[in-house]
């Protein structure tokens, strides 16, 4: 099987493999070892091995673009013209999409096959991709444990070999914590670095689509074919998108990192997280880098403030599933407020209808300066205050995740406790920045670490760079 | 702050949701204990601090107000559970 992009591109030149028979490949793995994983929700069989067939014509005539040959999944959140697109929820049951999302059109006029769509915590909202309305996915490490979440589904598709690279959603570590506990890298670009257009809002302010691949080069094309200036995304970043798969390969400069702390020092961080983090911290050091510790008070109000912000955006974000215009709409409604009310609670999962009731909540008159209004101006102190470090230190680092891959149902009775495996990704989201998670060596039960790395605004060429240097050091 | 029973009903009418009674209890408590939670933000000293109400970094991004047609009509109604040749049907709301 190939990790990497820049492996099939070999094979395809050396004609040891055609696209089509790369997708066969993949599609052979789908059937083996879906049914178990349930990574992928649906694939499009057929189809791909129909593109496939004309991209390996387009190559043999020398006109192919630049991912011919890269076989993509498609979080379930993600819109592909005429697929069916439901985010793992009951209330989108037979719903197609009617156009394609900006980035999935760009990689498909760059030749890219998407496979299908997959399986994810039900609109992105959780971290173990448990919260399906199809049913748990399984780390294809152990399926015994969760592949993190919510884009679970996407993580566990490229870790075992079922397609190339998948796109994720990142709202507060969404693509960053599953790539950690699937020994994947995953790219959480800066807000607005991708356009949004054809993504099914959770948080619109913190949403962001991201990247699984197996190396940090492939996440760099992926990025550099996607983003950029959207019409459609007045929010999409028209700030120049530079060449990232060659920026990537470049030698970073020795410069000064920073580690927050509590996010090594923590007792909620695990022995085994911590010493793969001060390894590479070691690295880092004895290749010329400046590595220092930086205090960060602001740490235990992140999860607060994201869980305000991102419930209340929700909350409104979710209001337009109704059940008049498409999806579920519940047969026992008698009026027009039962059809709303039926509609919604027999098809949202538990953790949604939780989400939006307390984003109602801290939106409804009384409480909304007291809450709303308050994570507003706290994710402002966070946001400046993270940006004062990176004006000091090139990167923050820290582990993606305070544990390694935990057991399925482990935390599925606990709300408050499963929000903590996001603990240390929901602050580049909160802030704004680009991060990324690299693998970085397993514990003794051989599950993956995640090492995470914050950049600056819009730094992406500078921050792949780094990941992809650090991430072969960690390797030798 | 604290979710009462009755103020829970009153949030779930505003997020069109109904609470199944067996699930109630539950609920409350778990609402309640995240409530409590994210509470803490009250020991952050805000004074003077402005809310951050954007995240994007463009600026007025104008285009020209020009008519164009992305959806049909008849695609407009194509995925509705009920319609008719013109419009989304949904229960009588007049009497």
């Amino acid at each position: 099987m190939y990790r990497s992009f820049a492996d099939i591109r070999t094979a395809l030149s050396h004609g040891s493999i055609t696209v089509a028979s790369l997708v066969q490949q993949y599609l052979g793995v789908v059937a083996q070892r879906n049914g178990e994983l349930n990574a992928f929700l649906e694939t499009y069989n057929e189809e791909a091995l129909q593109q496939a067939y004309q991209i390996d014509q387009k190559i043999a005539a020398g006109r192919a673009g630049r991912l011919a040959g890269m076989v993509i999944g498609l979080k379930d959140v993600i819109c592909y013209q005429n697929h069916r697109l439901q985010a793992a929820s009951r209330i989108l049951n037979g719903f197609h999409s009617q156009f394609s999302a900006t980035v999935v059109e760009r990689l498909l006029a760059e030749d890219a096959i998407i496979l299908g769509r997959q399986n994810c915590d039900e609109f992105a909202m959780g971290s173990s991709s448990e919260n399906s309305a199809f049913g748990a996915v399984r780390n294809a490490a152990d399926i015994n444990r969760v592949p993190g979440g919510s884009s679970g589904g996407s993580a566990v598709a490229v870790q075992a070999h079922m397609c190339t690279a998948s796109l994720g959603t990142d709202t507060g570590g969404s693509v960053r914590q599953p790539a950690s506990f699937c020994g994947l890298v995953g790219v959480k670009p800066t807000y607005g670095r991708l356009s949004r257009h054809g993504l099914l809002a959770y948080a619109s302010s913190f949403d962001c689509i991201g990247t699984l691949t197996h190396t940090v080069e492939d996440a760099a094309l992926l990025l550099e074919v996607m983003a950029g200036a959207d019409n459609f995304d007045s929010t999409a970043s028209t700030q120049p998108v530079t060449p990232y798969s060659k920026q990537v390969q470049e030698q970073p400069k020795c410069g000064k990192v920073a580690y927050i702390r509590e996010t090594i020092e923590s007792e909620g961080v695990s022995s085994e997280v911590k010493e793969h983090i001060l390894q590479a911290v070691e690295i880092l050091q004895s290749e010329g880098f400046t590595v220092e510790a930086v205090d960060f008070p602001l740490l235990e109000y992140i999860l607060p403030t994201y869980y305000i912000l991102t419930t209340a955006e929700a909350s409104t974000n979710l209001a337009r599933y109704d059940g008049v215009r498409y999806g579920y709409r519940s047969p026992r409604a008698t009026d027009l407020e039962s059809l709303y009310k039926l509609t919604r609670s027999e098809a949202f999962g538990k953790e949604v209808q939780r989400r939006i009731l307390l984003g109602t909540f801290v939106l409804s008159a009384s409480y909304y300066d007291a809450y709303f209004t308050k994570a507003q101006r706290v994710r402002r102190l966070i946001m400046d205050k993270t940006k004062a470090i990176l004006a000091d230190y090139d990167f923050i680092l820290s582990p993606t995740s305070p544990t390694t891959a935990f057991r399925v149902g482990e935390l599925s009775d606990n709300p408050l406790q499963m929000y903590l495996a996001d603990i240390f990704s929901v602050q580049a989201n909160v802030a704004g920045i680009p991060a990324i998670s690299i693998p970085c060596g397993n514990d003794t039960e051989g599950m993956s670490i995640g090492l995470q790395i914050m950049g600056n605004f819009f730094e992406e060429a500078k921050m792949l760079a780094f990941a992809r240097f650090l991430m072969e050091k960690c390797a030798n | 702050m604290e979710i009462t029973p009755e103020s829970l009903e009153k949030i779930a009418h505003l997020a069109r949701l109904q609470v199944a009674p067996q699930d109630r209890e539950k609920l409350l408590e778990s609402l309640n204990k995240t409530i409590a939670w994210v509470d803490k933000l009250s020991e952050v000293d805000t004074t003077g601090i402005e809310p951050l109400t954007h995240m994007t970094h463009e600026v007025n991004r104008l285009r020209k107000d020009k008519i164009e047609q992305t959806l049909t009509h008849e695609q407009a109604l194509s995925q509705a559970p009920d319609h008719d040749a013109d419009y989304f049907r949904v229960p009588k709301v007049i009497d």
